[in-house]
């Protein structure tokens, strides 16, 4: 079926009339790049929004400690309560599938007084004491220097790693930050590193106005004890820190003497569920493209059926006389079927191509430009999405042909060639 | 060659039917050169529509070269049809996108002939009608009479035992149609049967054996003395 003569024949007669088979290739052409541009567009947007997250640990959620709401074990409702760092073990060890449990304290903030000091300037920053993880939770690039390491923790160094925010407020321009102090709240801290984060969430600004230390080197300078003041937690990858964030609680419920259905205790901000409503927007968007995309394509296909019943029309002669000299109504149904799954195929490709054309020219513009604040970045298609366009076509190209063929071996030899 | 015994058909037009043959009987020797004569609505064409297998009939026997012609379901119907028969129309029913050679390869093309040798063997037939020179033309570069004879070598490529001929001549002047007939002639001398359809008294007696229908039914059947076609160019 696939022989060379048989594709001379398909393309014989496709060829015998250009004008109407590019016309009417136009059609899925047209089809099948407004799926594509729209499939990337919805790409585009997804990735600008997820751009939006800066690469943040999305199977995250943060906790933080409330008052009670309920009495328990002869304790009151309204008391005041802390995480402990012990909190932290305990954790890891009775909760499974746990990536990383990291305890963070924090001091100062936005609109908050001077607390940080470096010669004659001073400035208001937010300052945390964090483990070396934190980096893997809520990344940021290293400018210059390194981020806190173990060794900084178990030896309490009073180590900085400081925004670049910070840096154009405490130091001139051109000025070398390594091995420099900072005064913390009175306390002197060496700055070993410099970051820049990424993402747009929350304040970018006030994003680069950090200064990280490490977590027991922050609990000893300014009297933190063993008291944490929130936590960031991340789930392994495959499962999700919505379904597990109910064994942290009850761990924490239990050492701290909190009544087991007092949620109010506890308060948390669960990033992958945010995400996961993103996440259903972008699935409801690619149900978009795709419906839209095939209606158009539809229409495309439709005009090729069309053609084809018309083309069997025009031939019914030419097929009589085949038939008269021994092609098998097989032979007749499938050239019909294969010219239309032919015009289908070349003119979806072309589609494709030109689709992705116009998406490189797209990408070749946003190549200068900063995409971080736009909402939209990158606009592409995988070879999955070619993949499902290719049988699309090749679907659509059979149900288009489907028709026409069998019309074509109604025709009887001598109905045809009584036609003169 | 052909034997028909008993042959009827009749084709329904609305509500009454009407009789095409009826009864015709009928045989055929390898080698002849047969004309069926008759005017219109004669059923000369049905006759030989069913001989052709395009048709079948409603009761009566076709055997031909020994093979059974009945109840064939298309696919056997199309193979048989390649196989067996040639068929020469009067409109000569060429494909007009395809150049003169790739027309007389067709046949050969649905025997599932590889493409190299199919168009040798068509090349071979084009020089037999004298139209070697012609192979790379559109049949609507050609005139009548070339036209016909490209359908000829068609209907000769598949090597078939029978040439069935539709009023070959129906469309073209006398001058042309003599030198059709002479090559149909030419054919028969190298001993293939041809069936020619023609209501045309002149043709008839360049066959050597005249069919007369009328009305459904064989009047007359008697062998003549061929008039060579060359004799009246």
């Amino acid at each position: 079926m696939f022989s060379k003569d048989n594709w001379s024949e398909i393309i014989e007669a496709l060829t015998s009339n250009w004008f109407r088979t590019v016309l009417t290739a136009f059609g899925v052409l047209w089809g099948i790049f407004i799926l594509v541009i729209l499939l990337a567009a919805g790409k585009g947007l997804e990735n600008g929004v997820k751009q939006g997250f800066g690469g943040m640990a999305t199977n995250s959620m943060f906790m933080w400690a409330q008052t009670p709401s309920k009495p328990y074990k002869g304790l009151p409702k309204g008391r005041r309560y802390n995480f402990k760092t012990g909190d932290v073990e305990a954790i890891k060890q009775n909760v499974p599938n746990l990536r990383f449990v990291s305890p963070r304290n924090q001091l100062g903030g936005f609109g908050g007084a001077n607390n940080v000091v470096r010669g004659l300037k001073t400035g208001a920053f937010n300052v945390y004491g964090d483990y070396p993880e934190v980096i893997q939770q809520e990344p940021m690039d290293i400018t210059s220097g390194r981020f806190i390491n173990y060794s900084d923790i178990e030896d309490n160094r009073k180590v900085a790693i400081i925004g670049e925010g910070v840096i154009k407020d405490m130091y001139d321009p051109g000025e070398d930050i390594i091995g420099s102090y900072i005064k913390i709240n009175g306390v002197n801290f060496m700055v070993i590193g410099s970051y820049k984060k990424k993402g747009n969430n929350g304040n970018p600004e006030e994003n680069q106005k950090q200064i990280f230390v490490p977590f027991t080197a922050f609990s000893q300078a300014f009297n933190m004890a063993d008291n944490v003041g929130w936590m960031a937690i991340t789930a392994e990858d495959g499962s999700s820190i919505t379904s597990l964030k109910t064994q942290v609680f009850d761990v924490i419920k239990s050492r701290h003497s909190l009544h087991p259905e007092d949620d109010r205790a506890i308060g948390n901000f669960d990033l992958y569920e945010e995400f996961s409503k993103i996440n259903g927007l972008f699935v409801a968007l690619k149900a978009v493209a795709y419906f839209v995309g095939i209606l158009v394509l539809l229409s495309g296909i439709i005009g090729i059926s069309n053609i084809m019943l018309i083309v069997v029309k025009e031939r019914t002669n030419e097929i009589g006389v085949r038939r008269a000299l021994g092609a098998t109504p097989w032979n007749i149904r499938g050239q019909i079927l294969m010219e239309s799954i032919f015009l289908t195929i070349i003119s979806g490709m072309a589609g494709i191509v030109l689709a992705t054309g116009v998406i490189a020219l797209v990408n070749m513009q946003l190549e200068g430009v900063d995409t971080s604040t736009m909402m939209f970045a990158n606009p592409s298609v995988d070879l999955g999405v070619v993949f499902v366009a290719l049988s699309i076509l090749i679907i659509s190209g059979l149900l288009a042909g489907l028709i026409p063929a069998q019309n074509a071996i109604k025709i009887q030899p001598v109905d045809a060639l009584r036609t003169e | 060659m052909i034997e028909i015994k008993d042959l009827h058909k009749s084709y329904k037009m609305g509500s009454n039917s009407l009789h095409v043959l009826k009864g015709i009987n009928f045989n055929v020797q390898e080698g002849e050169l047969v004309s069926i004569m008759g005017s219109s609505g004669s059923g000369k064409s049905t006759l030989l529509n069913i001989l052709g297998m395009l048709d079948e009939a409603d009761s009566g026997s076709y055997t031909l070269d020994g093979l059974p012609i009945k109840n064939l379901n298309e696919k056997i119907a199309a193979r048989y049809r390649n196989k067996f028969l040639g068929f020469i129309f009067q409109s000569f029913n060429l494909i007009s996108y395809k150049s003169a050679l790739d027309n007389v390869a067709l046949p050969l093309y649905y025997q599932g002939v590889k493409s190299k040798e199919r168009l040798d063997v068509a090349m071979s037939y084009l020089e037999k009608v004298g139209l070697a020179d012609w192979a790379g033309h559109l049949p609507n570069e050609l005139s009548g009479g070339q036209k016909q004879r490209v359908a000829i070598a068609r209907a000769l490529a598949s090597n078939p035992k029978v040439l069935l001929a539709d009023e070959p001549t129906g469309a073209l002047d006398t001058k042309t149609s003599y030198e059709v007939m002479d090559l149909i002639q030419g054919i028969n001398d190298e001993g293939r049967t041809i069936l020619i359809v023609t209501h045309e008294h002149d043709i008839a007696e360049m066959t050597r054996r005249i069919v007369n229908l009328k009305d459904g039914v064989i009047i007359d059947d008697s062998k003549v003395n061929q008039v060579r076609a060359l004799s009246n160019v």
